[in-house]
């Protein structure tokens, strides 16, 4: 699903360089469940923008689903973008404005996806998290959670190949985050590929496989017996 | 571009920030209002201005003697000139081609009575075509017509309000008799004039009658005479020239001496005065095109706070898939949409205000200030216009945003 050869990325800050990623070698197959662990500057956030095509990269090569992802325009990366990932925030991210279902209903709405069908949609999706009687509030009506769960169901809604979960439980207490947890378990075992950056380390072994980044480079890579979150809630 | 799910998209942006709504669209109505009257109230100068040389023709000449001032042909400077009635008949016969009608005038003042009742007026000394200078409508009975002139008859035109001061209201004057300087005239016709009140307490009577009265001369004061209109401006200015020269010549005054005739050209006034009127438009539409333009950075500098508010909304959208000009369309849609309709509402006060004033400032030379659809449609229009332009510079910026700068946590 992602194969990811010899990456290299480096930020410019006038004349100093900062070499971020040093060649990143890694790949994930349909249906895998991996944590990207490292402390802040160890480039974890930075190889999830690249994966998340919100940003580019100097050298090596990213195929998504057999797709080479390079040097993309704006309108092309916003359709793959669209077509292949779901994104979960460690803040949610919700719109504020916007009701639950129209918050899920959002990247139907990018598809050109009729009204209609969106809402029917939305609340199934919105059904699956358990938020069905939450669809009419709005996110300032929702718990951490709450909102947490209405962000994932918004990332499923497009039925993406991968999605990118970016700290996810960064902003919950523990109960909450075994919750969360849970449901990417849950949605991981009808097949969706999920990738969740954290530096926790409980929520890291929730998940199927580790990798850690230490300085740039893939210093471990190494698939752990899963935890069930359901067991701690 | 104008899918219904923009528009849907754009009516739920409106209706849940209705406060950023207001206020973007507050001051485009403010700006477009405040054009809308300041101009309105131009054109309502500019009708004043209009209504008040309009009751009387433009194509008019009012020659006045005057006074010498250079000695020529034996005669010494300081004399006074005298016109006559040979002077009208030499006009009449040498400038035909140019004429539409000439009439002497000879003006007086003073107490006219009839029977208990007495007043002050001007009484004018004419011919049957100083009616066409004035402009002047009958109500009841005729003008001063040639006959009148030839056998010197004593009748006299009155004004509306001579009759209503002398005769009284609903009295009818007509037929009877009224004093002038020990002299009584019988009443043939009463006229109405728009040129205002003082045009209506006026009396005129034959001329020749006048200077039979007074002296048994053929003197008059003044000439008064309307050229034809197909001569052109060019034609009257020309007409104007040709004129001094002929008199000059036959009153033996020094063809530099500026002061022995004077040619008062209507038109050339009028013209002044429209000009003066225009100047004034200009500097209203000057006024007007600057709050347009303080409007419109209104709207630019909150589409700039609006855009930077959304920056995280934008990051977001852009996250799930939305491409940059649907960014672009979004935004721009949406100041376009709110200029439109802010313009739109300011227009429609901004009518009601000037319907309302209607004539109630006329004593300020305001009369019926209005503006024209052709120049509403034009205000609006480019204030769209700006609007979009203000609109798509933040609109661009927001195209712009990287998600991962808006998405990153403070």
């Amino acid at each position: 699903m992602i194969e990811i050869k010899d990456l290299h990325k480096s930020y410019r800050t006038g004349s100093n360089s900062l070499h971020v990623l040093k060649g990143i070698n890694f790949s994930v197959k349909e249906g895998e469940l991996v944590a990207i662990m490292g402390s802040s500057g160890s480039g974890k956030s930075t190889l999830l923008n690249i994966l998340g095509m919100l940003d580019g990269y100097d050298t090596g090569s990213y195929h998504l689903d057999g797709v080479l992802i390079k040097d993309l325009n704006e309108t092309k990366a916003a359709n793959y973008r669209n077509k292949f990932l779901g994104f979960i925030f460690q803040s949610f991210n919700l719109i504020n404005y916007k009701s639950a279902w129209e918050n899920v209903a959002l990247p139907l709405y990018y598809q050109r996806i009729k009204r209609k069908e969106r809402k029917d949609r939305a609340l199934h999706h919105l059904e699956t998290v358990g938020l069905k009687p939450w669809a009419e509030h709005l996110p300032s009506e929702l718990s951490g959670g709450q909102k947490q769960r209405v962000a994932i169901a918004r990332a499923m809604a497009a039925e993406p190949k991968v999605l990118l979960a970016d700290e996810p439980t960064g902003a919950l207490d523990s109960v909450t985050s075994h919750e969360v947890m849970a449901l990417i378990q849950k949605i991981n075992d009808e097949g969706r590929t999920i990738l969740v950056v954290t530096h926790e380390e409980d929520i890291a072994h929730m998940c199927k496989r580790i990798v850690h980044l230490k300085d740039g480079v893939i210093v471990s890579d190494e698939f752990v017996e899963q935890q069930r979150a359901e067991a701690n809630v | 571009m104008f899918s219904r799910d923009r528009w849907q998209e754009i009516f739920d942006t409106i209706k849940k920030n209705k406060l950023r709504t207001f206020l973007s669209g507050f001051t485009v109505t403010l700006g477009i209002l405040i054009f809308t009257v300041l101009f309105g109230m131009g054109n309502g100068l500019k009708n004043a201005f209009m209504e008040f040389f309009m009751d009387d023709a433009t194509n008019t000449f009012f020659i006045f003697p005057g006074r010498t001032t250079e000695p020529y042909r034996g005669f010494k400077q300081g004399r006074r000139i005298q016109f006559r009635n040979d002077d009208v008949e030499d006009i009449k016969k040498d400038f035909a081609y140019f004429l539409d009608y000439i009439s002497p005038n000879i003006q007086r003042r003073g107490m006219v009575k009839y029977q208990g009742e007495s007043n002050t007026y001007s009484v004018g000394g004419v011919g049957p075509s100083y009616r066409l200078n004035e402009k002047t409508i009958m109500m009841k009975g005729r003008y001063l017509n040639q006959h009148d002139i030839d056998n010197r008859t004593k009748v006299a035109v009155i004004g509306r309000l001579v009759e209503r001061d002398l005769f009284g209201k609903d009295a009818n004057a007509i037929g009877e008799y009224i004093v002038f300087n020990n002299v009584a005239y019988k009443v043939v016709g009463v006229f109405q004039d728009d040129g205002g009140d003082n045009e209506e307490r006026v009396l005129y009577v034959p001329y020749t009658t006048l200077q039979l009265v007074e002296k048994n001369n053929d003197e008059i004061s003044r000439i008064v005479l309307g050229y034809d209109t197909s001569i052109g401006h060019a034609g009257a200015m020309a007409f104007e020239r040709s004129l001094t020269e002929y008199l000059k010549d036959k009153h033996n005054i020094a063809p530099e001496d500026r002061s022995g005739i004077f040619i008062r050209n209507l038109a050339d006034i009028v013209q002044q005065n429209m000009m003066f009127a225009n100047v004034i438009q200009m500097v209203v539409l000057l006024v007007g095109i600057g709050t347009l333009i303080a409007g419109v950075i209104g709207i630019s500098n909150i589409m700039v706070f609006v855009v930077k508010e959304r920056t995280k909304e934008l990051g977001v959208r852009k996250a799930l898939g939305a491409t940059p000009w649907s960014v672009i369309g979004l935004v721009l849609q949406e100041s376009v949409f709110i200029t439109a309709i802010a313009g739109y509402i300011g227009l429609v006060i901004g009518i009601l205000i000037l319907r309302s004033m209607g004539d109630s400032l006329e004593d300020y030379f305001i009369v019926n200030p209005s503006v024209g659809v052709g120049t509403l449609v034009g205000a609006t229009v480019i204030l769209i216009f700006f609007g979009a332009l203000a609109g798509y510079i933040p609109a661009r910026r927001a195209a712009r945003i990287k998600p991962i700068v808006a998405l990153r946590d403070e």
